[in-house]
């Protein structure tokens, strides 16, 4: 017992003594005072893009705190991510998505499918009913390819009059159904553009498969869906065009005899 | 563990049995059988050497908790040498880790490939046997990597995906790469000769469909059953400590599957 007493003494005196050495050579540092006050930030000009762009401004009770901090810059990651005109993911945030999208097939090798569409003749809308007109076509066209997809596909403003999908997990036997499906309600929706005013538009689509076993780089999905959307073009408009999947390695046949006896019967 | 000197293997011009570690899918466990093959042979006296080939892509790094300052990057661009980079791992064997700058290189140029093949060439002497961990799929990397190899093994589970690509797999390597014997490895297997069951059913398919395929003649595919690991809770025990199994929980069914690999592996 007088052992661990004596160490114990011996333990604070060396302690106290490091504490003393500590603060002579490392004196404490000044820190500034937190950020809580607003007025500190200089917030005005994002909180104004905030309001323009009509999003809810974040809990006015909290202005200051990191929450609220967090809020506005959720709001503002959320603000840079998305096409005003659409409420559709803009260019920066596809690009995000495809490249999350590549690495995913790579590990998963599940077959994922990319789709460039244009808006047919959209310059002579423009021309002809002018820029209002041209945002009303836009904005139909989203809203088309958003009632076309499901919850997990994305649909992005690719720039223009031009847009992407993604759509990850989708068989290559599938691929052109969707396509024309999305083809199709386009064609099929009338643009109220005017008082008894409407339009039709048509699009142009182009397609391509994530390879399954060679990793692919975003760039390149992108260029070979385009490649597929200008023979679409070419080949006459609102049409959609794929890229042949490649032929799969694995025949029904092989795997038929894969799996067609019960490989467990060993042991049933 | 250090870089192992030069050894009587070098001086009697022995080189280092190459084994490509691959998979069709992702996710089947081809790095945890790599890094745990390694300590096992290890353990036996082999000096071994565990090369990323999937050059970045791989989570040998995550596996085996190394945070590595020099990779094979830094010897790519001549900004470290060989033997900077080659690093002891926890098993008692030596790694070469890509580097998640090499991510880049994931298309095969004809300058990785060289370099590539010339730090096989210079570190082939100094080991018994090396292990190429590479990616899933069938990438040109993969390909490469493989080709490099004087063994190839295939990591498989039962399930009925990784199946068929580990069957795409083989008939890829003994259509491009005329290999007449390629070993397979069961993971995750519930019931003891379940992995025997999986071979034969390979076997079936492949005398079916891929022997008869080859040029007039080559030797029919042969499939060896190097062993099968059981689905084991310490598994995924020793990977969330980030330890190797062999290590951490040596005692358990899943190492006692990896030794009896390493057994085969090492007489043939």
């Amino acid at each position: 017992m007088a052992g661990i007493h004596v160490s114990n003494r011996v333990r604070t005196r060396r302690r106290a003594l490091l504490d003393w050495l500590a603060a002579l050579l490392f004196p404490p540092v000044t820190r500034p005072p937190a950020p809580t006050e607003p007025s500190q930030l200089k917030l005005g000009a994002a909180l104004q893009l905030l309001t323009q762009s009509g999003h809810p401004l974040p809990d006015l009770n909290q202005v200051g705190s990191a929450v609220w901090l967090q809020a506005v810059i959720d709001a503002l990651c959320d603000l840079s991510s998305r096409d005003p005109l659409t409420g559709l993911g803009n260019r920066r945030q596809f690009e995000l998505a495809l490249a999350r999208e590549v690495d995913r097939v790579a590990r998963a090798g599940e077959p994922a499918l990319v789709l460039m569409c244009d808006i047919d003749r959209f310059k002579s809308v423009n021309d002809t009913h002018g820029h209002a007109a041209g945002d009303l076509v836009i904005q139909s066209v989203a809203q088309s390819l958003m009632e076309c997809v499901r919850p997990m596909d994305t649909v992005s403003r690719f720039g223009g009059e031009e847009f992407a999908i993604i759509l990850p997990n989708c068989p290559p036997a599938f691929g052109q159904t969707v396509a024309e499906r999305i083809r199709r309600k386009v064609e099929q929706r009338e643009v109220t553009i005017g008082i008894n005013e409407t339009l039709n538009v048509t699009i142009s689509l182009g397609g391509a498969f994530a390879p399954q076993w060679v990793r692919s780089s975003a760039t390149l999905w992108i260029e070979r869906a385009d490649q597929q959307l200008y023979r679409a073009k070419t080949e006459g408009r609102n049409r959609a065009c794929l890229e042949m999947p490649p032929v799969s390695l694995v025949s029904a046949e092989e795997k038929g005899m894969l799996f067609g006896h019960s490989q467990f019967q060993d042991f049933e | 563990m250090t870089t192992p000197t030069p050894s009587p293997a070098a001086a009697t011009g022995r080189r280092a049995r190459i084994l490509a570690v691959t998979s069709g899918k992702g996710g089947v466990g081809k790095t945890f059988v790599s890094a745990n093959l390694a300590a096992a042979l290890a353990r036996r006296g082999e000096r071994v050497l565990v090369l990323d080939a999937d050059l970045g892509l791989a989570n040998l790094d995550v596996v085996l908790n190394l945070f590595p300052k020099i990779t094979l990057h830094d010897v790519f661009t001549g900004k470290a040498t060989l033997e900077d980079a080659i690093l002891p791992a926890p098993g008692g064997f030596s790694v070469l880790l890509a580097g998640s700058g090499l991510v880049e290189y994931s298309r095969l140029t004809s300058e990785v490939r060289e370099q590539l093949l010339k730090i096989i060439e210079t570190v082939a002497p100094r080991y018994d046997r090396i292990l190429l961990d590479t990616g899933a799929g069938i990438s040109d990397v993969v390909l490469f990597a493989v080709s490099l190899a004087t063994e190839v093994l295939v990591v498989a589970t039962p399930e009925p995906t990784s199946l068929t690509d580990a069957y795409a797999t083989i008939k890829v390597l003994a259509t491009q790469q005329q290999r007449s014997a390629i070993s397979l490895v069961v993971n995750q297997i519930s019931r003891a000769g379940e992995g025997r069951v999986i071979r034969g059913q390979l076997q079936q398919v492949v005398d079916r469909f891929v022997s008869p395929s080859l040029p007039e003649g080559s030797a029919p595919v042969k499939l060896e059953l190097l062993g099968e690991i059981p689905t084991d809770t310490a598994v995924r025990e020793a990977v969330q400590k980030r330890q190797l199994l062999l290590e951490s929980l040596p005692g358990s069914e899943a190492a006692k599957g990896i030794v009896a690999i390493a057994a085969k592996l090492a007489t043939p």
